[in-house]
């Protein structure tokens, strides 16, 4: 009996030795020994991560972590995908199962702040939208009053839209479907004359139409989703990294450096340029990475507006327009702190 | 006409003339129509009923998924007729079959799909000599295990390691539902055993473990794997989702397989252990020699309904993200580049399903005919 209590006491203490090890190593080191990240995404989601013909995982979520993978690694292809279900995506990022949860997670403040959990920031802003028929004549959300409305069961879609019509004054009738595959065979079949969703979704149901043309997405938003990485809380390092890939990005589109001139870019004389390549400063170095992290990532992955029309835009079937995710020079609100 | 004999002739002899037809309408098909579909007013009019819905349901199907359906092409535009697009199913087969499996690697699953067929069809061919029956079914139960597991996971004899992650598809139900029935039936048999134990403990144990299993669904037992289980863990430990699954999946299937085997080992006369202790047998050889045998002949369909049953439980596992099949369909179906293929899409995963259930069903079908001999003396 001695000798078995032992033995469990060394295995215990053998298992306990190997966790302290792993957490020990910040993210940074464990991802770098390991040699890929391991990156969370949803099951299937049009344009955001999504497995192609081959069983590669693309959309600009999957981009994201390749762009981080790319800036740690020097190889965006080194990303171990994980699907996550809704409801298990916080769990696997909490127990170190994956390094980054990039999987279209709104930014709210109970999720950023009692999780143990951080946001990084956000790579598409999204917002409830309508989705009617042309032939309803309607040019704006206002003027559905006493609208049937197709919605998914249990999503906070359906309690956005309550407080709207509330909001508005209006009446609707809700009719409610399971599954975003029925809800778009409702809207389809004439069960209601709108449907409701996330924009970007809105997108992606309206190709399943028989004549994706003969429906329109209504131009108001009714709720702000801002969908963006997720780290763990308490590695700052790590937090900052993945931040700011994001921003390398972004900054990238602002400088006009595509993945396509990103070697004649290096021999630019634009300070900005400059600090963003990596052929000046130490902008790498502070980050805990090589000077060449967002060269890395515009070569490999592009620059977020490369990204954004690669997976989602006008050119993709889900004919998305830049919208709020312009640069803030152009009228969105895609801003990044500057690289100096 | 018959001729009747007249007298004085002598030489002409009874001669029967051949029967006359029966009625047309009491032969053949007309004979069988009248008895089985129209033998009452009430049977008329549902086979009436009964003939509309077929012609109102087939013709339309067949016109769907063969006369206007687009077989060949490569796009979403190849698929412009009304009709199914099979075009679809091609261009996602590899994906639906080996999921994320590399590319390059593909041909170790080839081979374990091979090694599966090699002794699983030999045994519904009843010409199959017995003997290479038997050894192709014990290398199925044993070896085969452990040879697909190497080959599929990799990391010996050279081949590189693929990770549990990039299983999915038709080559992981398969492997879910293997596993879950190999394990489960010889778990399944000592849970039932221990269960009908005179030692208090053993039995005590069982009924717990069998009571606690069945009395939870099998979402909740794959959510606790997945969810739950990693936060209990500490921080950085971490075992393989598929791992975590498949033994969710065993010990709720062998919970039902006990229960199952305790029916037929209840149905086992009294006599049978008595003989059995008379013959100087102890407990384990009269439980494998005597028992046993019988009772799990008794329960044949009782274990393969369960077997079908956790073949299709298997498809649970999308709800933790693994891709079956099922997963596979529902990721690629969404795809925008494609129009509507849902429905082409959950045809094909239901007729993969139904192959396979219907293949369990009858190798059941044929066991029990093979093995009742013994009762019809």
């Amino acid at each position: 009996m001695k000798r078995i209590a032992s033995a469990l006491v060394a295995g215990v203490a053998t298992i306990g030795l190997t966790a302290t090890a792993a957490v020990a190593d910040e993210t940074l080191d464990a991802v770098k020994e390991r040699g890929e990240l391991v990156c969370g995404v949803s099951t299937g989601l049009p344009g955001f991560s999504n497995p192609d013909e081959d069983g590669n995982w693309t959309g600009i979520d999957v981009d994201v972590c390749r762009a981080v993978a790319a800036a740690v690694l020097g190889d965006a292809d080194a990303v171990k995908f994980i699907p996550l279900t809704a409801k298990e995506r916080f769990t696997a990022l909490q127990s170190g199962e994956i390094d980054v949860l990039s999987r279209n997670t709104t930014w709210t403040l109970t999720r950023d702040s009692s999780l143990g959990l951080n946001f990084t920031g956000t790579n598409y802003y999204d917002g409830q939208g309508f989705l009617v028929k042309k032939d309803l004549g309607v040019s704006s959300a206002t003027e559905l009053d006493g609208a049937s409305v197709c919605i998914q069961s249990g999503t906070t879609t359906e309690l956005n839209l309550a407080d709207y019509f509330r909001f508005q004054g209006m009446e609707y009738s809700p009719v409610v479907f399971d599954t975003s595959d029925q809800t778009v065979q409702g809207f389809a079949s004439g069960r209601c004359d709108v449907l409701t969703s996330d924009q970007s979704q809105l997108y992606a149901l309206r190709t399943k139409l028989d004549d994706p043309d003969s429906a329109m997405v209504l131009p108001e938003v009714i709720s702000k989703e801002p969908l963006g990485p997720v780290v763990r809380q308490g590695d700052d390092q790590w937090f900052n990294i993945v931040k700011w890939s994001l921003f390398a990005q972004i900054n990238a589109e602002e400088l006009g450096v595509t993945s396509d001139n990103i070697e004649e870019m290096k021999g630019s004389d634009n300070p900005s340029i400059k600090r963003l390549v990596g052929t000046e400063g130490d902008m790498g170095e502070k980050l805990g990475l090589t000077a060449d992290w967002a060269a890395n990532i515009i070569a490999q992955v592009g620059n977020y507006g490369e990204m954004f029309e690669r997976n989602v835009g006008e050119d993709t079937p889900l004919q998305i327009s830049r919208g709020l995710n312009a640069l803030w020079t152009d009228g969105g609100i895609q801003y990044a702190p500057p690289i100096r | 006409m018959a001729e009747t004999p007249t007298q004085g002739a002598p030489s002409e002899t009874f001669k029967p003339i051949a029967p006359r037809p029966p009625p047309r309408n009491a032969v053949g098909p007309l004979r069988w129509m009248r008895e089985n579909l129209f033998s009452s007013p009430l049977n008329v009019i549902l086979t009436l009923i009964g003939v509309y819905l077929i012609w109102l349901i087939v013709p339309p199907f067949i016109d769907w998924a063969l006369l206007s359906a687009d077989f060949t092409g490569t796009s979403a535009d190849d698929c412009a007729s009304d009709g199914a697009c099979w075009v679809f199913i091609g261009r996602r087969f590899d994906f639906f079959i080996y999921g994320f499996y590399p590319d390059a690697e593909r041909w170790r699953v080839d081979i374990m799909f091979v090694m599966l067929a090699a002794f699983l069809v030999p045994q519904f061919i009843p010409g199959f000599p017995a003997q290479g029956r038997k050894w192709l079914g014990i290398f199925g139960l044993t070896l085969f295990p452990v040879i697909a597991g190497a080959l599929l996971l990799g990391g010996v004899f050279g081949l590189p390691f693929i990770e549990t992650g990039k299983w999915g598809g038709l080559m992981l139900t398969l492997v879910l539902s293997y596993v879950g029935i190999v394990a489960a039936l010889p778990i399944g048999t000592l849970l039932a055993l221990g269960r009908r134990s005179s030692m208090p403990v053993i039995r005590t144990i069982c009924v717990t473990f069998i009571e606690l299993w069945r009395g939870v669904p099998l979402i909740s037992v794959l959510f606790m794997a997945s969810v739950m289980l990693p936060l209990f863990l500490p921080e950085g430990v971490n075992f393989d989702k598929l791992l975590r699954a498949l033994i969710g999946i065993v010990m709720f299937q062998s919970a039902y397989m006990a229960e199952v085997i305790r029916g037929g080992l209840q149905g086992i006369p009294k006599g049978q252990y008595e003989a059995a202790s008379a013959l100087g047998l102890g407990y384990w050889r009269s439980t494998a020699l005597i028992i046993l045998p019988q009772a799990l002949k008794m329960v044949i369909p009782g274990i393969v309904n369960t077997f079908i049953a956790l073949f299709k439980d298997t498809t649970l596992v999308l709800i933790i993200g693994l891709f079956d099949i099922l997963g596979t369909v529902q990721a690629a179906i969404v795809d925008p580049a494609w129009g509507r293929v849902a429905v082409e899409g959950y045809v094909f995963a239901a007729f993969c399903f139904w192959i396979f259930c219907f293949g369990m069903s009858r190798y059941s079908q044929g066991l029990e005919r093979k093995l009742h001999t013994g009762h019809q003396r």
